[in-house]
């Protein structure tokens, strides 16, 4: 017997699904449109039959689906998309939340443990959406005596730096927001704000363990800021240039610069540990001392943001370690040249692209996870012997490779005309 | 002026303080628990001059139960539940000195498979005790795996001490007169496997942790306590053994049946961090070798628990007993006055004891040595708190 209702009445369910037409409509005309055409005006529009297609011939794809594959063609190719999908924030923020997933169920394997299992049924894959919600549902507390407009900016500010720096690392050949040619200095001018935004925000909540985390980080950041510049400053010296995309192309023509300069990338590995707070260079946010660092005074959606900043931070280091010692780009072919065999029509699909991007992921991916593995294995080091090792030690190490570098540019074994240059 | 700046005075007064007075007011006062992530339920005020400890002032009770109190109000058997409150992960070993002082009052006769057992079980207790030390001061230095591992292991022993008492952690297993069951069927083989497992295990725990060469530089050489020091202010356990001085009630005292069993103790000459966190682990494999012996030399049969009166009570008089618990000597003072009522019980624990050694090795030290002195001490605020 089928079950309805008892005070079931067919006129309120006709009116009820009529107001929902209605609504779908309405939010489809007031939001859906506009939001085609804004997206539209930054698309160059092909010529189709001999006219330019105006925005509004384009709602006639909804008859004729093929005039949409061009106008979907140069809208990847348009910096709206570079900015906002890929290889902008989207994919940033997309590979952070990869990597937090992985982060967890990769650390509770190693711990015995099995991590996130319930939500999302398959190994707790919803997790991280469930967090999310969590905390944008949580209640902001800014402390008494706290510098609001500060505290609320440098969330923000945190998320647009990382955010910034991903602009600048070229993910396949062309795939790049700005391809500019002090590509590298850049990245270290962005880099150089952490430090001032974390002290900021400690100094901002008014607090005391926060105001020690933020010192201790500022004292961190500018130990590893040398070594960091001067281990990339020895791909420079190989490569000759300080554009990100060239620096890929140079290690195409000749190999991967890890093989040449491994201390470098050694160094590189330890001060991006240490640029990103991740354990053993915990320090700000050591927990057991200082509760949580400058992190302390945050709640809900402030301290979801500066999360997100830092695992952002975590993705671009990585690709930028990526870019600069494992060939960015460089694999062999595995995608086909063709989609859809004998298809000849206008098309999106490129195989090199695709092929770089899947490259360019997998080694990211296996750089954040080289990255996530001491938090495994290693307890938190002392502020004295951090600083100790920062200074002393591994700026030497990264004066010792960048001397086998310009070993290897005089010896013309690398550079132009070089030996080991196809 | 507070109290906590007299202190301070009297600091000045003893020679401890490092900055000049004018220097004073760049001091930076942390108020270290009972809310922070790295006390328990324990305060301590410290001041910082820039990154060193220049004062320290360890400020308990923020547990207080009053159970020397309570104590007075409650037959001598009604005791023993709450007694093992103060510390539920080793309340075997609680309970223990206290069933030893009362059988001196009262004049009973532990049978000898009972006195067996008993230690079987506070073997077992001790080294659940020392697993969730050890598995504290793991994620205090920031070693998450040292955290997850000891307390996954310490699960196991959970499971025995639930098949042999019938709860997992508040046992109340001893009581005057030997312990309250016999041991389950097949409990011997269990126990030896899961003895083989966890000799197993503290090597592992040894390349992860202690031959980490971070966790060494964190420790190695940090807050020694020279063996003068160690005596003279009277620390206990496993502080006192990695201090040189090789003192173990089980040897130096040996109740029920500790004199047939042949152990060494374990101890380290440094007195630095290292050794405050190793001698446990040296304490933990030389319990598996005890733990052994026992289930070796067990008699097959036999009474677990001498009958006593239904209320029972003892002439007039007083007694003093103390065993080795996971912190150091943990002993009871009990006065009877003829009642069934105790007219008096004293605990003395060794978390207190150690405890009075935190100002003495913090000031001078770093605030990041911070937890790794405190949490080395093997001090645990609730037993202090009692």
């Amino acid at each position: 017997m089928a079950s309805f209702p008892k005070n079931f009445r067919f006129g309120e369910f006709v009116g009820s699904g009529i107001q929902l037409i209605f609504w779908i409509l309405v939010i489809v005309a007031l939001v859906g449109l506009p939001l085609i055409f804004i997206i539209l005006f930054f698309v160059q529009l092909p010529e189709i039959n001999g006219k330019v297609l105006t925005p509004y011939l384009f709602l006639t794809s909804i008859l004729y689906p093929q005039i949409a594959i061009p106008v979907v063609g140069n809208l990847i190719h348009s910096t709206l998309f570079k900015v906002a999908i890929f290889p902008g924030f989207t994919y940033g923020a997309l590979i952070a939340a990869a990597t937090i997933f992985i982060e967890r169920k990769f650390l509770a394997k190693m711990q015995l443990r099995v991590g996130p299992l319930y939500a999302g049924k398959i190994e707790g894959i919803l997790q991280l959406a469930a967090d999310g919600l969590k905390l944008i549902s949580k209640e902001i507390i800014i402390p008494s005596g706290a510098d609001k407009a500060i505290f609320w900016a440098a969330p923000i500010a945190y998320v647009a730096t990382a955010a910034a720096v991903i602009s600048l690392i070229p993910a396949a050949p062309g795939w790049v927001v700005a391809d500019i040619d002090v590509g590298l200095l850049a990245i270290f001018a962005i880099l150089g704000f952490f430090p001032l935004i974390a002290l900021l925000f400690s100094w901002a909540s008014n607090s005391k363990y926060p105001f020690i985390g933020g010192l201790r980080a500022l004292h961190q950041m500018i130990a590893f800021e040398i070594p960091f510049i001067l281990s990339a400053l020895s791909v420079v010296i190989l490569s000759g240039t300080l554009n990100l995309t060239e620096i890929v192309q140079s290690q195409i023509q000749s190999y991967w610069f890890i093989f040449f300069l491994p201390i470098s990338a050694f160094v590189f590995y330890i001060s991006s540990l240490a640029e990103l707070e991740r354990i053993p260079f915990d320090l700000p946010e050591a927990e057991a001392e200082i509760v949580a660092g400058w992190l302390t005074e945050t709640s809900g959606m402030i301290y979801g943001l500066l999360q997100l900043g830092s695992y952002i931070k975590t993705y671009a280091l990585a690709a930028l370690f990526v870019v600069l010692f494992l060939g960015g780009w460089a694999g062999p072919q595995i995608f086909p040249k063709e989609l859809i065999p004998g298809y000849s029509g206008p098309m999106i699909y490129s195989a090199t692209a695709v092929n770089a991007i899947f490259w360019f992921t997998v080694k990211t991916f296996g750089v954040i996870m080289l990255m996530l593995l001491p938090r495994g294995i290693s307890p938190r080091i002392r502020i004295d012997i951090l600083l100790h090792t920062g200074w002393y030690k591994l700026i030497v190490l990264a004066f010792i490779n960048m001397f086998v570098a310009l070993a290897l540019i005089y010896g013309g074994v690398l550079g132009p005309g070089g030996l080991l240059v196809r | 002026m507070t109290s906590i700046e007299e202190k301070f005075e009297e600091s000045k007064k003893l020679g401890l303080q490092i900055v000049k007075e004018s220097e004073e007011d760049r001091l930076m006062t942390l108020s270290v628990g009972p809310q922070h992530p790295g006390s328990g339920h324990f305060r301590f005020v410290i001041k910082v001059d820039g990154d060193y400890i220049v004062f320290c002032d360890p400020d308990p009770g923020y547990v207080h139960r009053g159970e020397e109190k309570m104590s007075e109000y409650r037959n001598i058997i009604q005791n023993i539940p709450h007694l093992e409150r103060p510390v539920i992960h080793d309340s075997t070993n609680i309970t223990y000195s206290y069933s030893l002082a009362v059988e001196e009052l009262i004049g009973a006769q532990v049978p000898r498979r009972g006195q067996f057992i008993r230690a079987i079980a506070s073997e077992l207790n001790r080294q659940v005790y020392t697993l969730y030390w050890l598995a504290i001061y793991g994620i205090f230095l920031g070693h998450s795996t040292m955290f997850m591992w000891p307390t996954g292991d310490r699960e196991l022993l959970i499971d025995l001490l639930e098949a042999l008492t019938g709860a997992r952690v508040t046992h109340a297993y001893n009581i005057p007169g030997g312990v309250r069951n016999d041991m389950p069927e097949g409990f011997k083989d269990r126990c030896l496997n899961q003895i083989r497992y966890l000799q197993k295990r503290f090597k592992e725990y040894e390349d992860i942790f202690y031959n980490n060469p971070l966790f060494r530089q964190r420790t190695e050489g940090v807050a020694i306590l020279t063996k003068e020091d160690a005596i003279k202010l009277g620390v206990t356990g496993s502080v006192l053994r990695a201090s040189n001085v090789p003192f173990d009630v089980r040897k130096a005292e040996p109740y029920d049946i500790y004199n047939e069993i042949d152990f060494k103790v374990q101890y380290m000459k440094t007195g630095d961090c290292f050794a405050r966190s190793y001698v446990p682990l040296l304490d933990m494999q030389e319990s598996c070798y005890i733990l052994e012996q026992l289930l070796d030399k067990i008699p097959s049969s036999g009474e677990v628990r001498a009958k006593l009166q239904p209320n029972p009570k003892g002439p007039p008089g007083e007694a003093y007993r103390r065993v080795e618990s996971g912190r150091g000597a943990l002993g009871y003072y009990i006065v009877s006055d003829g009642t069934p009522k105790p007219y008096r019980v004293k605990i003395s624990v060794g978390s207190f004891r150690n405890m009075l050694a935190l100002p003495h090795l913090l000031i001078g030290k770093r605030l990041a040595d911070m937890p790794a002195v405190y949490w080395s001490l093997n001090y645990w605020p609730v037993e202090a708190d009692r």
